[in-house]
């Protein structure tokens, strides 16, 4: 009797002692927070999250590698008190939504009609899926029988899946059972720094726009009335709305789909209307910010790139702090674009837009005279981003270019918004012809000019300012000469009297490019003037910062940076916009804002910059069809109001309005809300036409609609 | 010649898992994926040889010398018990790499019947000690063989016609009792 009780506890002393001292000498230093973190966790194992067990998962939310709401038992209380033992923001922890990309469904071309296993995966075998596309949703639903949470529901209307926010954990079910990838999922922090792929389904407006904005899916919101929503479809990718909808060039436009058939949408009057919505209404549309990361970044230039980095660092949660030499913020479009185009009150909407998400700004203060980069470094700032711009206009090196009244472009402009002298003359000539030379031009002659004489030594289809400006350049009265260049600038006492010019022509070589001039013999002529503007081109001015930093710079006067990740010579310093590229549009400085700071949100938090697989680059082949089919035209009706030519002249007052709310729900309804192949026919049946529907990322949205709903029921 | 006989029967004629039923709440609950099945597999190897020599060193001098036989469950547990508790602790410390591969299953197998079967088989047959060491190892990985096999099934049942009552458990426990007719083919191999 005694003995079998005897060795009992003898074997559990000796197993426990053994335990106990290994558990002594074999101890692992770890952190006591995943101990604490792992006993505020459910401790069911059950792998939801995706990590081998609750100690994993305590593991990799004490390193930072999982959000603090990883834990799909626990829920919202669980992530709270993990939150506040680890002392992270909760509120900002945005939780991963699933979200597809498809908005083909039952329009979706088909191969062949398959009436086999209701599978997606099963339906892929067979020559790749019965869809046309490649990134189609093949709608058979195998997403909505791995989500384990009835989140995912297939739409009886569009045949495609909806995604339920509130059910939604973003575990990724889903994303495993979709063969065909389309299946992603998505917070804010991954709108800001995804970047267009080849492998996405991508309307043709889309692929175009250099910011990749998000064109569909906001025509679609300003269709259904929903202007706020479109908005932020639109700041997601682009801050400066207000600016952009004004001076944008529209290279959407020109892939637009409806060109085969009619007008082309007039996309950037829709942005400019929602912009001008809240800008009128004065109250500003929140934007979610992600909580501190702790990380501070220096963005030098408060131009449209640095303004567009600040404000997509500051909204992943960095701290930013613009340093600009002028005495405001807005670079280019402020002191480069006169009022008519785009008013100084008009822009500090949208530079507000960015300073109120706490980004700081100190002013009147210049890289290279007033600090330099490793004065920055040393003062705690993980990452540095230059974009300073090109504000160095350069200026033809003829014989006579020391007299004066000859100026730059850019001087000529930038003194309307400073309190330099202005440049006054009677006979403006005006050399080159760029949206800078149209802007030049026309400002003379508001400024009281007589007459402003605009010389271009291209012929006129080469000329690069946008073509309503230059229209609109010759009916203000700018008199234009193509094929014309300048010999020499000449003079009295010191002062400009004359250009002399001569007439070309052209020579178009094998290789493409620029044509080569030829000048014409004994066709020079001497034209009066007392005022010659330069718009040939502008530079960065980089010889101080150069010279104070050892930054490598390009024989093009840009910074040199690499192409993929923005990063210059000296690591931790970023540069974009037109000190990188040259002077280039607004909306691809305010792209390459947003890029710079994907670049540097990685630099900072991992240490590494991953490349972007597959990123699109050129229009996609697919997306180049050359018919509509079945779409009946309708001409676009958004004319914008545009003040009569004799109004115009001595003041700097808007020429250009804004569509009215019913030209722009109009026009949105004009969108064939476009994929890679499909787009949206007249004739299919009401009940096959698909009906777009928000993304689960905009959860009010989806809650309005069905609350419309409701009543009807 | 008998270890390799004691090999064969124990890993296919004797399948602790589709022969004498043991260990089957993993065998449904982790072969969902043949990933998460070789993680389970490899954990079962791991922990059925190291507690065989274990038990059946007690067995051997400390139960059988005082002829406390009757314990041997009793027993058993606690020392498989401490046994992986003290593999995990070893393991953290000298192998983390190992450690997070095994992961949350090394803790399951605490009380997986298929480990505590093998150490009572081994104490039933009587056997020697490089017997139980053959027979441990060819009854683990025979574990682990049933275990990937009915894993990589269960992969393509996933994406089957499946009639909607037979989805999910029930197909899994038909083609559980189809593979272990399959694996009495065996029988008469070895005894």
């Amino acid at each position: 009797m005694i003995t079998p009780i005897l060795l009992l506890t003898g074997i559990a002393f000796v197993a426990a002692i053994v335990l106990g001292i290994s558990a002594r000498v074999f101890f692992v230093d770890e952190d006591p927070r995943i101990e604490a973190v792992a006993n505020l966790l459910p401790g069911a194992n059950c792998g939801g999250c995706g990590q081998a067990g609750c100690n994993a998962a305590a593991e990799s939310i004490v390193k930072r590698k999982s959000e603090v709401n990883i834990c799909v038992v626990g829920g919202i209380e669980t992530a709270e008190s993990i939150g506040a033992y680890l002392g992270y923001d909760v509120r900002g922890a945005e939780p991963m939504l699933a979200c597809s990309t498809c908005e083909g469904g039952y329009r979706a071309a088909r191969k062949y009609h398959y009436t086999g296993l209701q599978d997606c995966r099963a339906a892929l075998q067979l020559f790749h899926g019965f869809i046309r596309c490649e990134n189609g949703c093949l709608g058979l639903g195998s997403c909505q029988r791995a989500c384990r949470f009835s989140a995912i529901r297939m739409d009886p209307d569009s045949g495609l899946p909806v995604f339920d926010p509130d059910r939604c954990v973003g575990c990724g079910s889903c994303i495993a059972a979709c063969p065909k990838g389309i299946i992603s999922l998505a917070n804010e922090n991954t709108k800001i720094l995804h970047w267009n792929q080849y492998t996405q389904c991508l309307s043709p407006c889309r692929q175009r726009c250099p910011a990749q904005i998000d064109i569909p899916k906001y025509l679609a919101q300003a269709r259904r009335g929903e202007y706020g929503a479109a908005l932020m479809t639109i700041k997601d990718k682009n801050p400066l709305p207000v600016a952009t909808g004004r001076v944008c060039p529209e290279l959407c436009a020109t892939q637009c789909r409806r060109n085969l058939k009619d007008d082309p949408l007039a996309i950037n009057s829709v942005k400019r209307f929602v912009s001008d919505w809240e800008r009128s209404n004065k109250v500003r549309m929140p934007v979610a910010v992600a909580p501190d990361t702790g990380l501070r970044v220096a963005v030098v230039g408060g131009g449209p790139s640095g303004l567009s980095a600040a404000y997509y660092l500051r909204r992943l949660g960095h701290a930013v702090e613009i340093f600009e030499m002028m005495p405001k913020l807005g670079g280019m479009p402020r002191y480069g674009i006169p009022d008519y185009r785009l008013s100084d009150e008009q822009l500090d909407w949208d530079v507000d837009g960015v300073l109120e998400l706490g980004v700081q700004a100190h002013t009147n203060v210049t890289l290279g005279k007033d600090f330099t980069i490793q004065f920055l470094r040393s003062n705690g700032f993980d990452a540095v981003y230059l974009a300073i711009g090109a504000w160095h206009g350069r200026l033809l090196p003829l014989e006579g270019k020391e007299l004066t009244g000859i100026y730059s472009g850019i001087d000529y402009l930038r003194r309307f918004h400073t309190d330099e002298e202005k440049i006054t003359g009677k006979r403006f000539v005006v050399i080159g012809a760029g949206n800078v030379a149209m802007d030049c031009a026309r400002s003379a002659l508001r400024a009281g000019a007589e007459s402003v004489l605009l010389i271009f030594r291209f012929s006129r289809d080469l000329m690069e300012a946008n073509a309503h400006e230059i229209n609109d350049a010759e009916s203000e009265g700018v008199v234009m000469r193509c094929l014309v260049s300048p010999v020499r600038f000449l003079g009295e006492e010191g002062r400009l009297n004359s250009i002399e010019v001569q007439q070309v022509t052209l020579r178009h070589s094998a290789g493409g490019g620029l044509p080569d001039v030829i000048p014409v013999e004994g066709s020079n002529e001497v034209l009066p003037c007392d005022v010659v503007i330069q718009a040939v081109g502008q530079a960065a001015d980089l010889a101080a910062i150069v010279a104070a930093d050892g930054l490598a710079k390009t024989r093009y006067h840009t910074i040199d940076a690499d192409e993929e990740t923005l990063q210059t010579s000296i690591p931790g310093v970023f540069a974009g916009g037109d000190c990188y590229t040259g002077p280039r549009l607004l909306v691809e400085a305010v792209a390459s804002g947003r890029f710079a700071a994907r670049s540097i949100h990685y630099y900072m938090t991992t240490g590494e910059i991953p490349a972007i697989k597959e990123r699109q680059r050129e229009m996609m082949a697919p997306a180049l069809i050359d018919d509509l089919t079945n779409v009946v035209p309708i001409p676009t009706m958004a004319i914008k109001p545009m003040v009569p030519v004799e109004e115009r002249m001595a003041s700097f007052r808007e020429v250009e309005g804004t569509i009215n709310e019913d030209q722009c729900r109009l026009e949105a309804t004009r969108c064939l809300n476009c994929g890679i192949y499909c787009y949206d026919q007249d004739d299919l049946p009401a009940e096959l036409m698909r009906k777009a529907i928000s993304c689960p990322n905009e959860p009010h949205l989806v809650a309005e609609e069905e609350r419309e709903k409701e009543p009807a029921l | 010649m008998d270890l390799l006989y004691l090999a064969i029967s124990a890993t296919f004629v004797n399948n602790i898992l589709l022969a004498q039923y043991l260990g089957h709440c993993p065998f449904l609950g982790v072969s969902k994926r043949i990933e998460t099945a070789l993680g389970m597999a490899a954990a079962i190897i791991f922990v059925t040889i190291l507690s065989a020599i274990f038990t059946w060193t007690v067995l051997t001098y400390a139960l059988i010398p005082y002829g406390l036989e009757f314990l041997q469950t009793l027993t058993f547990i606690l020392i498989i018990a401490s046994l992986v508790q003290l593999v995990e602790i070893l393991m953290k410390k000298k192998s983390r790499s190992l450690y997070n591969a095994l992961g949350v299953y090394l803790a399951l197998i605490t009380t997986n019947c298929a480990v505590m079967g093998v150490a009572l088989l081994v104490a039933r047959e009587e056997l020697g000690f490089i017997e139980m060491l053959v027979f441990a190892t060819a009854s683990s990985f025979g574990y682990a063989l049933a275990l990937l096999l009915f894993a990589g099934h269960r992969e393509r049942l996933q994406i089957s016609a499946i009639p909607k009552s037979m989805q999910g458990t029930a197909i899994a426990l038909v083609t559980a009792g189809i593979m272990s007719l399959a694996f009495i083919g065996f029988q008469g191999m070895a005894s």
